[in-house]
Protein backbone atom coordinates (compact mmCIF):
# COMPACT_ATOMS: atom_id res chain seq x y z
CA UNK A 1 0.00 0.00 0.00
CA UNK A 2 0.75 3.53 -0.80
CA UNK A 3 2.11 6.29 1.85
CA UNK A 4 -0.11 8.49 0.68
CA UNK A 5 -2.87 5.99 0.58
CA UNK A 6 -2.40 5.09 4.35
CA UNK A 7 -2.42 8.22 5.45
CA UNK A 8 -6.50 8.92 5.89
CA UNK A 9 -6.85 5.89 7.58
CA UNK A 10 -3.79 7.00 9.77
CA UNK A 11 -5.43 9.96 10.48
CA UNK A 12 -9.04 8.53 11.17
CA UNK A 13 -7.52 6.40 13.92
CA UNK A 14 -5.89 9.21 15.88
CA UNK A 15 -8.56 11.11 15.81
CA UNK A 16 -11.42 7.84 16.37
CA UNK A 17 -8.70 7.81 19.47
CA UNK A 18 -8.64 10.88 21.03
CA UNK A 19 -12.50 11.40 20.88
CA UNK A 20 -13.03 7.89 22.37
CA UNK A 21 -10.68 8.33 25.19
CA UNK A 22 -12.09 11.61 26.13
CA UNK A 23 -16.03 10.19 26.10
CA UNK A 24 -15.29 6.93 27.38
CA UNK A 25 -16.45 7.59 31.62
CA UNK A 26 -13.72 4.86 32.89
CA UNK A 27 -15.66 5.05 36.81
CA UNK A 28 -18.18 2.77 34.77
CA UNK A 29 -15.88 0.59 32.89
CA UNK A 30 -14.53 -0.23 36.57
CA UNK A 31 -17.66 -1.07 37.64
CA UNK A 32 -18.36 -3.16 35.16
CA UNK A 33 -15.45 -5.73 35.00
CA UNK A 34 -15.80 -6.49 38.88
CA UNK A 35 -14.86 -9.44 41.19
CA UNK A 36 -18.45 -10.52 41.16
CA UNK A 37 -18.92 -9.76 36.82
CA UNK A 38 -18.55 -13.50 36.01
CA UNK A 39 -18.50 -14.67 32.41
CA UNK A 40 -20.22 -11.31 31.16
CA UNK A 41 -17.48 -9.67 33.45
CA UNK A 42 -14.99 -11.56 30.94
CA UNK A 43 -16.93 -10.04 27.82
CA UNK A 44 -17.36 -6.87 28.95
CA UNK A 45 -13.39 -6.07 30.09
CA UNK A 46 -12.42 -7.77 26.25
CA UNK A 47 -14.87 -5.48 24.61
CA UNK A 48 -13.67 -2.39 26.29
CA UNK A 49 -9.71 -3.38 25.40
CA UNK A 50 -10.99 -3.99 21.77
CA UNK A 51 -12.69 -0.37 22.34
CA UNK A 52 -10.25 1.63 24.64
CA UNK A 53 -7.62 3.45 22.47
CA UNK A 54 -4.31 4.27 22.60
CA UNK A 55 -0.74 3.03 23.26
CA UNK A 56 0.50 1.38 26.12
CA UNK A 57 1.32 4.19 27.79
CA UNK A 58 -2.27 4.43 28.15
CA UNK A 59 -3.97 0.72 28.29
CA UNK A 60 -1.56 -0.64 31.51
CA UNK A 61 -2.18 2.43 33.83
CA UNK A 62 -5.70 2.20 33.32
CA UNK A 63 -5.43 -2.07 33.78
CA UNK A 64 -3.76 -1.01 37.10
CA UNK A 65 -6.52 1.22 38.29
CA UNK A 66 -9.15 -1.58 37.30
CA UNK A 67 -7.10 -3.79 39.60
CA UNK A 68 -7.40 -1.61 42.09
CA UNK A 69 -10.77 -0.66 41.54
CA UNK A 70 -11.41 -4.51 41.83
CA UNK A 71 -11.61 -5.63 38.94
CA UNK A 72 -10.16 -9.32 39.19
CA UNK A 73 -7.33 -10.93 37.32
CA UNK A 74 -9.07 -13.08 34.82
CA UNK A 75 -10.67 -9.50 33.54
CA UNK A 76 -7.37 -7.48 33.41
CA UNK A 77 -5.84 -10.55 31.74
CA UNK A 78 -8.79 -10.85 29.25
CA UNK A 79 -8.78 -6.62 28.80
CA UNK A 80 -4.84 -6.70 27.66
CA UNK A 81 -4.91 -9.70 25.64
CA UNK A 82 -7.79 -7.98 24.35
CA UNK A 83 -6.12 -4.79 23.37
CA UNK A 84 -3.04 -6.14 22.00
CA UNK A 85 -4.92 -8.49 19.84
CA UNK A 86 -7.82 -6.61 18.64
CA UNK A 87 -7.28 -3.07 19.41
CA UNK A 88 -8.81 -1.20 16.56
CA UNK A 89 -5.92 2.01 16.65
CA UNK A 90 -2.92 -0.01 16.12
CA UNK A 91 -4.45 -2.45 13.82
CA UNK A 92 -5.25 1.12 11.62
CA UNK A 93 -2.40 3.07 12.23
CA UNK A 94 0.24 0.02 12.09
CA UNK A 95 -1.21 -3.40 11.00
CA UNK A 96 -2.82 -1.96 7.53
CA UNK A 97 -0.61 -0.54 6.14
CA UNK A 98 1.52 -3.54 5.73
CA UNK A 99 -0.66 -6.35 5.20
CA UNK A 100 -3.74 -4.64 3.95
CA UNK A 101 -7.57 -4.81 4.48
CA UNK A 102 -8.65 -8.33 3.61
CA UNK A 103 -5.88 -9.70 5.57
CA UNK A 104 -6.10 -7.50 9.04
CA UNK A 105 -9.84 -8.35 9.34
CA UNK A 106 -9.00 -12.12 8.75
CA UNK A 107 -6.60 -11.97 11.94
CA UNK A 108 -8.77 -10.25 14.18
CA UNK A 109 -12.02 -12.36 13.18
CA UNK A 110 -9.46 -15.31 14.48
CA UNK A 111 -8.25 -13.24 17.46
CA UNK A 112 -12.14 -12.73 19.02
CA UNK A 113 -12.17 -15.68 21.25
CA UNK A 114 -8.33 -15.32 22.27
CA UNK A 115 -9.02 -12.50 25.46
CA UNK A 116 -12.47 -14.40 26.73
CA UNK A 117 -10.33 -17.72 26.37
CA UNK A 118 -6.95 -16.05 28.37
CA UNK A 119 -9.56 -14.57 30.70
CA UNK A 120 -11.01 -18.36 31.87
CA UNK A 121 -7.12 -19.56 31.99
CA UNK A 122 -6.23 -16.79 34.05
CA UNK A 123 -9.59 -17.31 36.43
CA UNK A 124 -8.91 -21.12 36.28
CA UNK A 125 -5.20 -20.60 37.57
CA UNK A 126 -5.87 -18.59 40.72
CA UNK A 127 -8.12 -20.37 41.50
CA UNK A 128 -6.32 -23.62 41.51
CA UNK A 129 -3.23 -21.01 43.28
CA UNK A 130 -5.92 -20.45 46.00
CA UNK A 131 -6.83 -24.55 46.54
CA UNK A 132 -3.95 -24.61 47.05
CA UNK A 133 -2.14 -22.33 49.34
CA UNK A 134 -5.58 -23.57 51.49
CA UNK A 135 -4.21 -27.15 51.25
CA UNK A 136 -1.01 -25.78 52.16
CA UNK A 137 -2.70 -23.67 55.40
CA UNK B 1 -12.53 -2.32 -0.10
CA UNK B 2 -9.69 0.18 0.74
CA UNK B 3 -12.21 2.65 0.25
CA UNK B 4 -15.17 1.30 1.88
CA UNK B 5 -12.58 0.87 5.15
CA UNK B 6 -11.88 5.06 4.43
CA UNK B 7 -15.68 5.94 4.38
CA UNK B 8 -16.35 3.76 7.29
CA UNK B 9 -13.65 5.12 9.46
CA UNK B 10 -14.49 8.83 8.28
CA UNK B 11 -18.21 8.17 9.14
CA UNK B 12 -17.03 7.05 12.81
CA UNK B 13 -15.30 10.09 13.25
CA UNK B 14 -17.92 12.55 12.21
CA UNK B 15 -20.41 10.29 14.56
CA UNK B 16 -17.88 10.73 17.43
CA UNK B 17 -17.12 14.27 16.66
CA UNK B 18 -21.06 14.85 16.47
CA UNK B 19 -21.45 13.23 20.29
CA UNK B 20 -18.33 15.38 21.65
CA UNK B 21 -19.68 18.75 19.90
CA UNK B 22 -23.20 17.94 21.59
CA UNK B 23 -21.19 17.84 24.97
CA UNK B 24 -19.52 21.01 24.84
CA UNK B 25 -17.02 22.85 22.42
CA UNK B 26 -14.35 22.49 24.65
CA UNK B 27 -14.60 19.19 24.12
CA UNK B 28 -15.04 18.66 20.64
CA UNK B 29 -11.91 20.83 20.45
CA UNK B 30 -9.39 19.53 22.71
CA UNK B 31 -10.41 16.13 21.01
CA UNK B 32 -9.85 16.83 17.31
CA UNK B 33 -6.20 18.82 18.38
CA UNK B 34 -4.77 15.59 19.92
CA UNK B 35 -6.41 13.58 17.26
CA UNK B 36 -4.00 15.49 14.68
CA UNK B 37 -1.11 15.77 17.25
CA UNK B 38 -1.18 12.22 17.60
CA UNK B 39 -1.03 11.77 13.57
CA UNK B 40 2.12 14.36 12.74
CA UNK B 41 3.62 12.84 15.58
CA UNK B 42 3.12 9.19 14.16
CA UNK B 43 4.00 10.75 10.51
CA UNK B 44 7.89 10.39 10.51
CA UNK B 45 7.84 6.77 12.36
CA UNK B 46 5.25 5.39 9.28
CA UNK B 47 6.84 6.61 6.81
CA UNK B 48 10.28 4.96 8.23
CA UNK B 49 8.27 1.43 9.16
CA UNK B 50 7.25 1.69 5.34
CA UNK B 51 10.81 2.01 4.00
CA UNK B 52 12.16 -0.23 6.28
CA UNK B 53 9.96 -2.81 5.36
CA UNK B 54 11.09 -2.69 1.62
CA UNK B 55 14.89 -3.77 2.98
CA UNK B 56 14.04 -6.29 5.86
CA UNK B 57 11.63 -8.41 2.81
CA UNK B 58 15.00 -8.22 1.07
CA UNK B 59 16.90 -9.04 4.44
CA UNK B 60 15.02 -11.77 5.05
CA UNK B 61 16.94 -15.02 4.11
CA UNK B 62 14.37 -16.15 1.79
CA UNK B 63 15.46 -19.56 1.12
CA UNK B 64 14.51 -20.67 4.35
CA UNK B 65 11.01 -18.87 4.76
CA UNK B 66 9.09 -20.90 2.16
CA UNK B 67 10.20 -24.70 3.62
CA UNK B 68 10.28 -23.48 7.28
CA UNK B 69 7.28 -21.42 7.49
CA UNK B 70 5.39 -22.24 4.55
CA UNK B 71 1.91 -23.14 3.90
CA UNK B 72 3.46 -27.13 4.19
CA UNK B 73 5.04 -26.50 7.63
CA UNK B 74 1.71 -27.05 9.31
CA UNK B 75 2.26 -27.31 13.33
CA UNK B 76 6.07 -26.82 13.43
CA UNK B 77 6.25 -24.07 11.11
CA UNK B 78 3.48 -22.55 13.20
CA UNK B 79 5.48 -22.89 16.68
CA UNK B 80 8.71 -21.32 14.75
CA UNK B 81 6.48 -18.75 13.92
CA UNK B 82 5.12 -18.55 17.55
CA UNK B 83 9.02 -18.50 19.27
CA UNK B 84 9.97 -16.23 16.80
CA UNK B 85 7.01 -13.39 17.21
CA UNK B 86 7.45 -13.45 20.85
CA UNK B 87 11.38 -13.02 20.89
CA UNK B 88 11.00 -10.44 18.48
CA UNK B 89 12.07 -6.81 20.35
CA UNK B 90 10.61 -3.29 18.81
CA UNK B 91 7.59 -1.13 17.92
CA UNK B 92 4.92 -1.88 15.58
CA UNK B 93 7.00 -1.23 12.96
CA UNK B 94 9.41 -3.82 12.93
CA UNK B 95 7.05 -6.93 13.99
CA UNK B 96 4.50 -5.96 11.17
CA UNK B 97 7.16 -4.97 8.63
CA UNK B 98 8.69 -8.96 9.04
CA UNK B 99 5.22 -9.96 9.15
CA UNK B 100 3.95 -8.59 5.99
CA UNK B 101 7.79 -9.66 4.30
CA UNK B 102 7.46 -13.11 5.31
CA UNK B 103 4.00 -13.49 3.99
CA UNK B 104 5.88 -12.25 0.41
CA UNK B 105 8.40 -14.22 0.44
CA UNK B 106 6.34 -17.86 1.03
CA UNK B 107 4.99 -17.89 4.52
CA UNK B 108 2.03 -19.70 5.32
CA UNK B 109 -1.07 -17.60 6.66
CA UNK B 110 -1.56 -19.30 9.56
CA UNK B 111 1.92 -18.63 10.21
CA UNK B 112 2.28 -15.50 9.81
CA UNK B 113 -0.89 -15.38 11.84
CA UNK B 114 0.94 -17.23 14.48
CA UNK B 115 4.12 -14.89 14.67
CA UNK B 116 1.89 -11.45 14.85
CA UNK B 117 -0.25 -12.82 17.49
CA UNK B 118 3.21 -13.67 19.43
CA UNK B 119 4.74 -10.88 18.95
CA UNK B 120 1.69 -8.62 19.91
CA UNK B 121 1.20 -10.78 23.16
CA UNK B 122 4.55 -11.01 24.15
CA UNK B 123 6.70 -8.01 22.15
CA UNK B 124 9.64 -8.18 24.80
CA UNK B 125 10.55 -4.72 25.29
CA UNK B 126 6.58 -3.49 26.11
CA UNK B 127 6.35 -6.25 28.33
CA UNK B 128 9.78 -4.90 30.07
CA UNK B 129 9.45 -1.00 29.53
CA UNK B 130 5.30 -1.05 30.49
CA UNK B 131 3.42 -3.75 31.72
CA UNK B 132 6.34 -4.51 34.15
CA UNK B 133 6.96 -0.98 35.92
CA UNK B 134 3.22 -0.22 35.84
CA UNK B 135 1.57 -4.07 36.47
CA UNK B 136 2.02 -6.10 39.83
CA UNK B 137 4.30 -9.01 38.88
CA UNK B 138 2.01 -11.90 39.75
CA UNK B 139 -0.55 -10.24 36.73
CA UNK B 140 1.92 -9.94 34.51
CA UNK B 141 3.42 -13.43 34.86
CA UNK B 142 -0.43 -14.61 34.77
CA UNK B 143 -1.08 -12.89 31.51
CA UNK B 144 2.49 -14.38 29.92
CA UNK B 145 1.82 -17.73 31.07
CA UNK B 146 -2.22 -18.39 29.64
CA UNK B 147 -0.92 -16.76 26.32
CA UNK B 148 1.02 -19.10 25.35
CA UNK B 149 -1.75 -21.22 23.72
CA UNK B 150 -3.56 -18.29 21.71
CA UNK B 151 -1.01 -17.85 18.55
CA UNK B 152 -1.71 -21.99 18.24
CA UNK B 153 -5.35 -21.49 18.81
CA UNK B 154 -5.36 -18.34 16.24
CA UNK B 155 -3.34 -20.60 13.72
CA UNK B 156 -5.56 -23.09 13.99
CA UNK B 157 -8.43 -21.09 13.58
CA UNK B 158 -7.16 -20.16 9.97
CA UNK B 159 -6.31 -23.67 9.32
CA UNK B 160 -9.70 -24.67 9.97
CA UNK B 161 -11.38 -21.45 8.03
CA UNK B 162 -9.91 -20.32 4.38
CA UNK B 163 -6.64 -19.11 3.41
CA UNK B 164 -7.20 -15.36 3.14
Amino acid sequence: MLFGEMLPKVLAGCLIGAFVTLLLPRELVARWVGQESGFTGLLIAAFFGFLLPGGPITIYPVAGAFLTMGADAGAVVSFITSWTLCGYTRALVWELPFFGPHFVIWRIVEAVPLPIIAGLLARGVVRARLARTDIVK
Amino acid sequence: MTFAVNILLWLVVCLLAVIAAYRGRVLLNNGARDGVVEFIRLLPRIGAGVIGAGFIAKALPNEWIAPWLGPQSGFLGVAIATLGGALTPGGPVVGFSIGAAALKTGAGAPQVIAYSTAWALYALHRLVIWEVPLMPPRVVWLRAAVSVPLPFIAAALAMALSQP
